[in-house]
């Protein structure tokens, strides 16, 4: 069977989980290829890859390679294409990964699909666009597919793979090399899983009140193991940072849980959220759309249903 | 400063959004056309540049003939002009052919720096920017909430996932900007008036020395082999608090194992 590679990502060399959903789907297309792409290989990754089934795994690990935008990755996996003729591409539909697949689909002349949820028989992809209410199925007609395949839509198994190790060494060209990245500012986020990743998410809307009263949903979140969200009303209003928004300018999560207390579930909401499995919803006014979404729904005051529901998942621990 | 800012027009969120059952595109006449959102971002971006380091703004849209609606509230911003490609030709183009179709008509205008918005609200592939910077071979600086420009030198805080990468390059160069980079500005009354005589070019595929083998619906580098309405969640169950409205959503939440 042909190979299919993996883009990994990684942050500080610690592999992203979407990554062993990317490689459990790979073992579905043909033989997964692992592509680490920066510094930060370790052993441990190497054992983590071949877990999830990588046979190989392509190693470039050069610091150049990361310290410019974009453009080095994309060179890689044009190479790499180039020399192991896969039977496709898959990356992460994060932003950053999406820009990796784009410049590589014009190097190498091939078609690129991003925000799969899913990719079957012949390389056919499944999309959800318009905010989840259109299910679209594609497929790419011209060179060697390309596919961003978003967090959370592929139930992760792990099965052995050889994990051969290949060091691949990339010369960046200079065209590559004109985005320098001069420095990475951490924000602090605390241990909460990343929104995208996140396998429940919990999100605060206007009803939520203040940045203050945030913390009742940042409880209710931490007593899930949660990530963070929160409604454009919430941000724009400043109660909570822009990069936790969710909806159609924000991110898109799909996780197996979405709590949304406060949240009236406007158009461009539920354009980020509405293809999380189950959906929660706890608004004071009944006639909120969002409980025309809602698996289950409470009405009322998310000041007491909140803390309530937060005492109760502790304590059922 | 010659500034490019690329809008397109999109279809209201708000109202229903269709695919055409003959060619599977977007259906453009069943919804509202409205500028892309972050796209007005990138028009307030590129004005505020344009206000502190001189020069001019340009308005691009690739799109029917209705897209010049979408042009009109962009010059009504401020920009000084507009070229609109438009050619049945361009129809169905995907990412690849529009960026294509994108970057021949920006070399044939000229710019030191082209401004998008990072992804638009219909497709959302957010791939067009760094497209563009692959075939203009000039500097990806996308996902910007900051740009800064100090003569040929350009800089921007790139938003990641765990914060932001400060990024630097020279000019020419492609930027997308990310929602809340500024606050967009409204069209004043006088600035709706002084757009009708505002310049626009229209472009066809030859004008912008388009090779028509590379865009449109047919030369698509994929397809959409098709496509069906979502089916409607199922009903779910909605209770009023009680005073115990916490407990039995604990109660929901066990029941599914959450907890």
């Amino acid at each position: 069977m042909s190979e299919v590679l993996v883009l990994v990502e990684h942050v500080e060399g610690q592999i992203k989980k979407v990554t062993l959903e990317l490689l459990t789907l790979a073992r579905k297309l043909g033989t997964p290829s692992a592509v680490w792409a920066g510094p930060g290989y370790s052993a441990e990754a190497k054992a983590r890859l071949a877990e999830y089934g990588a046979e190989k795994i392509y190693v470039a690990d050069s610091a150049d390679i990361a310290d410019y935008v974009v453009a080095p990755k994309a060179e890689l996996l044009a190479q790499l294409v180039s020399s192991a003729s896969p039977a496709a591409v898959l990356v992460a539909a994060t932003a950053e990964a999406k820009e990796i697949a784009g410049r590589l689909a014009i190097k190498i002349d091939s078609g690129v699909l991003t925000d799969a949820v899913g990719i079957g028989e012949g390389l056919v992809a499944d999309q959800s666009i318009f905010g989840g209410g259109v299910n679209v199925q594609s497929r790419v007609t011209k060179g060697t597919p390309i596919f961003a395949v978003r967090p959370n839509a592929t139930p992760v198994e792990a099965a052995a793979g050889a994990g051969a190790e290949e060091q691949v060494t990339v010369a960046v060209s200079d065209a590559a090399k004109t985005a320098k990245v001069v420095d990475r500012v951490k924000e602090e986020k605390g241990a909460r899983p990343e929104l995208t990743e996140a396998a429940i998410v919990v999100s605060g809307g206007r009803g939520v009140g203040s940045a203050e009263n945030f913390s009742i949903i940042e409880k209710l979140a931490d007593s899930l193991g949660a990530a963070v969200g929160a409604s454009r009303a919430a941000t724009d209003a400043g109660w909570y940072p822009h990069q936790f928004q969710v909806g159609q300018t924000g991110k898109t999560v799909s996780p197996q849980l979405y709590i949304a207390a406060g949240i009236s579930g406007a158009i461009q909401h539920r354009a980020g959220m509405q293809t999380a499995k189950t959906i929660v919803a706890i608004n004071k006014d009944p006639e909120a759309p969002i409980f025309e979404l809602a698996d289950y729904g409470v009405v009322g005051d998310l000041n007491q249903v909140v803390p309530q529901l937060t005492d109760e998942v502790v304590k059922r621990k | 400063m010659n500034i490019v800012v690329c809008v397109k027009q999109v279809p209201d969120t708000a109202t229903e959004r269709k695919l055409r059952s003959d060619d599977k595109t977007l259906d453009r006449d069943a919804a509202d056309g409205v500028v892309n959102e972050l796209d007005e971002y990138a028009v307030e971006e590129a004005l505020r540049l344009k206000e502190a380091h001189g020069g001019e703004v340009t308005v691009l849209t690739m799109g029917p003939d209705k897209a010049s609606d979408t042009i009109r509230k962009a010059l009504a911003m401020g920009a000084d002009k507009a070229v609109h490609l438009v050619d049945d030709a361009l129809h169905g183009s995907d990412a690849l052919g529009t960026s294509y179709a994108l970057a021949q008509t920006l070399r044939k205008i000229g710019f030191d720096l082209v401004v998008l918005g990072s992804e638009s609200t219909d497709a959302r592939t957010g791939v067009l920017a760094a497209m563009l910077a692959e075939r203009l071979n000039v500097p990806q600086l996308t996902f910007a909430n900051k740009v800064e420009v100090n003569g040929s030198a350009i800089a921007i805080q790139r938003v990641t996932d765990y914060g932001y990468d400060k990024v630097e390059a020279s000019l020419p160069a492609v930027v997308s900007v990310v929602e809340k980079i500024n606050e967009p500005r409204y069209p004043s009354f006088k600035g709706i008036m002084a757009a009708k005589k505002k310049p626009v070019e229209k472009l066809g595929v030859a004008d912008a020395e388009i090779d028509t083998s590379q865009v449109g619906l047919a030369s698509s580098w994929s397809e959409v082999a098709d496509f069906s309405a979502a089916p409607p969640r199922a009903a779910g169950t909605i209770v009023k608090d009680e005073g115990d409205g916490g407990v039995k959503a604990a109660d929901f939440l066990a029941s599914k194992k959450f907890v």
